[in-house]
């Protein structure tokens, strides 16, 4: 298809209509020609011989009559080697390298390559010359990082292709051909290990989807022993500002226990990216011995970068996660604000006059939240492994106020809700997770009788403290009271959890495990007290053995000498 | 010469549209009227039709009044000769000085690559101890004070103005009273600030879309400051104000309001100018207070609301003191473990005893029998509140913390509050 060609005829925002000739494709990228830049837009509607598009940058200086040139392709991706431990733009531009070339600010209307051009991976071929391959199908392997990174038939190419030559094993940059693959027609194919990939558009090419079964263990107690995560599942942490969303997401994408974790920064805090990147590549990964930056990669368009470009970013990394996935590996994607993504959508909507929606979201908000949560899941690939892509996203409400719309889209289609909650966070009880708000459908690794019992302690004790609150102490029983205290002793030393402190942040399976049994015995044991002073002393003395030994390392002689102590306080 | 039209459209609000040809989005042009020169920026274009917001308003502009497009963006003039200036939101001298016209600079630039900035790792000292110890400011923070029209945040602005260790202060006022207006420019000339601050500053009785570029002008001479190595204080007052003409203009070009009449993208508005806050490293920085009034002392509404998602935490000022609860400076973690080794112990556990301070007198207003622990409770309270939340109080860090210590060993005995061991050990004072 031929480029085709346009020129604006109206300016306002990030938004302007473009008159063109030809024929041009429903988000198709085009370019503005605006002075010596290169302005990127995004094709949103067409009517007759008008396209709308948004700017994925500021508008300032742009004038009717400018030409704009069309790509006649979709806003994509490169797919390749060399994605992890990038930290991007919503638009696959390489932030570093943007900064190496022109310093503190981001320049308009600038694309850098996102991969590597130069650096060479060692390949190894693991097909040979005749071989039948479909889209997907891996053509060989490089090593990135710890991981085996599969070189695989590009997603795009439909049908069945018979394998015309393929190099061998050697090093090659990713702009040299790989492979050579011939369609039923004929028709020959080179490939190289990069290919484009459209952002909007979710990768199927998996053989099945399974229900997600296995808990994704992110060791942070109150959601892997009340709420879990399972991989491949979806799950939304909805909070107030203030409530510590994103310290939730920074520590979850630090501990969690998975191959990949793809950081979503999207129309948030600039500062709150920056600890990430600056942090992760010194920090090392338990699991590898390797830094986290090598299985980590930030896509940061912050709040004040272009709004058009917020959009992208989900989808980007959406697309990237999916990407890994068909490698057998578990990723898991943490979007970090979905709300912003919504309200750069609102301000779309509003621009291109479109009748609005409750509070003036557009009317296929909740379909386009469904289509992202969607792109999650548990996939069986083509040698039948399984690889899983768990999406986690955080709603900012407008007023804490969890009945807006996009709470309640995101609520409809998420496996696991953490409320998280205002009156908890002002009392410095982190993370905020409300227990008696949130929900998961998932199953998780400990005995459900047991956290069905110590949840209803939670319940009762909560019921007490709110009973208290109208009668006072002295009107309620020591029974009720003691209930009331077991309650505020597992919220204290099993739901809070320190996350400023080396060892308290991460409380792996295994630890989990032993320590909640410890705090059964706590909550089953029968307690006789004669005044309610005295029962508060002991369980404040309690508290403060149990957060004492959270500070303890696994296994430690500290951790043992404490939890004798502990042992002995019970005993009496 | 470039070409000066003279045939207006149509006159709207403060909108005003003109028939001209190759014009560029958000130019600037000058509007003649019978009441003197007024600038202009272009907020639309479509085909021809050039829209354009008139700072000075449109109340007098007749249909034949001239327009001249200036060819470049709104821009203010930046040089060490604006250090103890006032302008006003068009960047016209406001005091008795000569205009400016060298070093032009164009005003709300390109953003700064995250990848670019660092983690804030130093704190801001003010003195006032609600902020050193429980809320520490840090340097490329940006904090609202949320407040409701009444309470003395101007003073709050103008002591931190004076007492913050920082090397130059900006100050905008947006819709600002005349009298708030005065009071700052004596304060900070009494206390001999105004030799390294600049002031921009609309008041109340100037035209309100002047105000919109109040934020914009202030960061434009802040930014290059920092890049110059300049450690640099923003102080904007008041930012309701500043959203509420966001609405006014957004009505006016008939959008689609989202939220009790404000525009669609207040929280991208609002974020690009608290996101200039930042740390250049190898140069100096920009640290953001602002002031957002609360409509009906309600935080959810739309201004409010958005600003908490966009700033590192947010002071609340009530009934004069700066609240313990609710007020978060969400950087503090990052320089209160650098101070001293009790400050964050004193830190987190007098807020947890001043929050079960407020459950005792909740109690007692309802007429329940009062504990001994209660007891201990609201004396502790009213020493806090005395010694530690009013905001006449000054005095260092490190004092402020000393104090802290004192007022716990007068209420309490060491075994009766959370503390960690050590620090009892060090710091509960000997002689009680």
């Amino acid at each position: 298809m031929n480029k085709s060609k346009g020129q604006i005829t109206s300016v306002q925002g990030n938004m302007i209509t473009v008159y063109f000739d030809g024929d041009i494709i429903q988000n198709e990228v085009g370019y503005v020609l605006t002075g010596e830049e290169r302005l990127m837009a995004e094709v949103i509607r067409i009517s007759a011989n008008i396209a709308y598009m948004q700017v994925f940058e500021d508008t300032k200086g742009v004038k009717v009559g400018d030409r704009v040139e069309f790509s006649s392709k979709m806003l994509s991706v490169k797919l390749g080697p060399g994605l992890l431990g990038q930290v991007y733009d919503g638009l696959q531009n390489p932030l570093p390298q943007l900064a190496e070339k022109f310093d503190f600010f981001l320049p308009r209307g600038v694309h850098l390559e996102p991969l590597d051009e130069k650096k060479k991976w060692e390949f190894t071929p693991l097909i040979k010359t005749k071989a039948k391959v479909t889209k997907g199908t891996p053509l060989g392997f490089v090593n990135e990082g710890i991981f085996k990174h599969y070189i695989m038939v590009p997603f795009n190419l439909e049908g069945e292709f018979e394998v015309k030559g393929i190099v061998d094993k050697g090093e090659y940059s990713v702009k040299e051909e790989i492979a050579e693959i011939k369609n039923q027609r004929g028709e020959t194919i080179k490939l190289t290990m990069v290919f484009d990939w459209p952002i909007k558009v979710p990768i199927d090419v998996y053989k099945e989807k399974f229900t997600p079964q296995e808990p994704l263990i992110t060791k942070i107690r109150i959601i892997d022993t009340f709420f879990p995560v399972a991989k491949g599942g979806t799950y939304c942490i909805p909070g107030p500002f203030g409530a510590g969303k994103t310290v939730l997401q920074q520590l979850t994408s630090r501990y969690a226990e998975i191959d990949i974790v793809i950081v979503a920064a999207c129309g948030e805090r600039a500062g709150e990216v920056v600890e990430t990147l600056r942090k992760f590549p010194e920090l090392i990964d338990p699991r590898t011995g390797k830094s986290l930056m090598e299985r980590t990669i930030i896509i940061c368009n912050t709040s004040s970068m272009p709004v058009a470009a917020r959009d992208a970013s989900v989808y980007t990394g959406a697309t990237l996660g999916e990407y890994y996935r068909q490698m057998g590996l578990n990723v898991l994607l943490l979007a970090d604000s979905t709300s912003r993504w919504a309200q750069a959508m609102r301000e779309v909507s509003g621009r291109l006059e479109e009748i609005p929606g409750e509070e003036a979201y557009p009317a296929y908000l909740e379909s386009r939240i469904a289509e992202f949560y969607e792109r999650s899941g548990l996939v069986s690939i083509n040698n039948n492994e399984k690889g899983s892509l768990t999406i986690g996203g955080t709603v900012s409400p407008a007023g804490g106020n969890f009945e807006e719309p996009v709470t309640q889209a995101t609520l409809k289609v998420v496996g696991a809700f953490h409320g998280l909650s205002r009156d908890r966070a002002n009392a410095r009880c982190f993370p905020s997770i409300d227990p008696m708000d949130s929900w998961s459908r998932y199953k998780g690794f400990i005995n459900p009788e047991a956290v069905k019992m110590a949840k209803s302690i939670l319940h009762n004790g909560n019921e007490v403290h709110q009973m208290m609150k109208v009668v006072g102490e002295e009107g309620t029983s020591i029974e009720d009271f003691i209930v009331y205290l077991k309650a505020e002793f597992l919220d204290s030393v099993y739901l809070q959890q320190n996350g400023f402190d080396d060892v308290d942040a991460a409380t792996d399976l295994s630890r989990q495990e032993y320590v909640f049994n410890k705090i059964l015995v706590v909550l089953n044991k029968e307690f006789s007290f004669e005044k309610k002073e005295e029962a508060r002393e002991k369980f404040y003395e309690l508290r403060h053995l149990f957060i004492d030994w959270n500070y303890n390392e696994f296994g430690s002689q500290d951790f043992k000498k404490q939890e004798k102590v502990i042992d002995d306080f019970l005993q009496n | 010469m470039r070409k000066v039209y003279s045939k207006i459209l149509s006159i709207a609000g403060n909108v005003i549209t003109v028939k001209a040809k190759d014009i560029a989005y958000e130019e600037l042009a000058e509007v003649k009227t019978s009441r003197g020169k007024s600038l202009a920026q272009v907020i639309k274009l479509e085909n021809d039709t050039v829209s354009l917001q008139v700072f000075s308003g449109s109340r007098g502009i007749s249909t034949n009044d001239e327009v001249r497009f200036l060819g470049h963006p709104m821009r203010v003039a930046f040089s060490d000769n604006i250090l103890g200036r006032i302008f006003d939101g068009s960047g016209e001298p406001r005091d008795k000085g000569p205009t400016l016209t060298d070093n032009l600079i164009e005003i709300s630039g390109p953003p700064v690559n995250p990848a670019k900035r660092i983690i804030p790792e130093r704190i801001i000292r003010t003195n006032i101890p609600m902020i050193d110890v429980f809320n520490s400011l840090v340097v490329s923070q940006k904090l609202p004070i949320f407040s409701v029209s009444g309470e003395p945040y101007n003073e709050l602005l103008a002591r931190i103005a004076l007492q913050a260790e920082v090397d130059m202060i900006v100050l905008g006022g947006i819709g600002l009273k005349y009298d708030q207006y005065m009071f700052f420019k004596d304060t900070l000339e009494e206390g001999g600030a105004l030799s390294k601050s600049v002031f921009f500053m609309n008041t109340a009785s100037d035209p309100i879309v002047e105000g919109l570029m109040v934020p914009d002008l202030c960061l434009a001479v802040a930014e290059k400051f920092a890049l110059g190595g300049k450690d640099v204080l923003v102080l904007l007052t008041d930012m309701t104000n500043f959203s509420d003409a966001l609405k006014e203009i957004s009505i006016t070009m008939e959008r689609v309001p989202s939220n009790r009449g404000y525009p669609g993208d207040l929280y991208s508005q609002l974020a690009k100018r608290y996101e200039k806050a930042v740390d250049f490293q190898g140069a100096g920085s920009i640290t953001i207070l602002a002031v957002t009034t609360m409509p009906g002392d309600d935080v959810t509404h739309p201004v409010p609301d958005n600003t908490g998602y966009i700033t590192e935490g947010q002071f609340y000022l009530r009934g004069g003191r700066i609240e313990p609860f609710g007020s978060l400076s969400r950087l503090k973690q990052q320089v209160n473990d650098k101070t001293r080794k009790d400050h964050r112990a004193i830190m987190d556990g007098m807020i947890q005893l001043y929050a079960q301070f407020k459950e005792s007198q909740e109690k007692k207003a309802m007429g329940f029998r009062m504990s001994s622990w209660d007891k201990k409770l609201l004396k502790y309270g009213k020493l806090f509140e005395s010694q530690m939340m009013d905001l006449s109080v000054k005095v260092s860090l490190e004092d402020a913390l000393d104090n802290g210590w004192k007022i716990l060993a007068e209420c309490f005995s060491p075994g009766e509050i959370s503390f960690r061991t050590d620090l009892v050990k060090e710091f509960w004072p000997k002689n009680k």
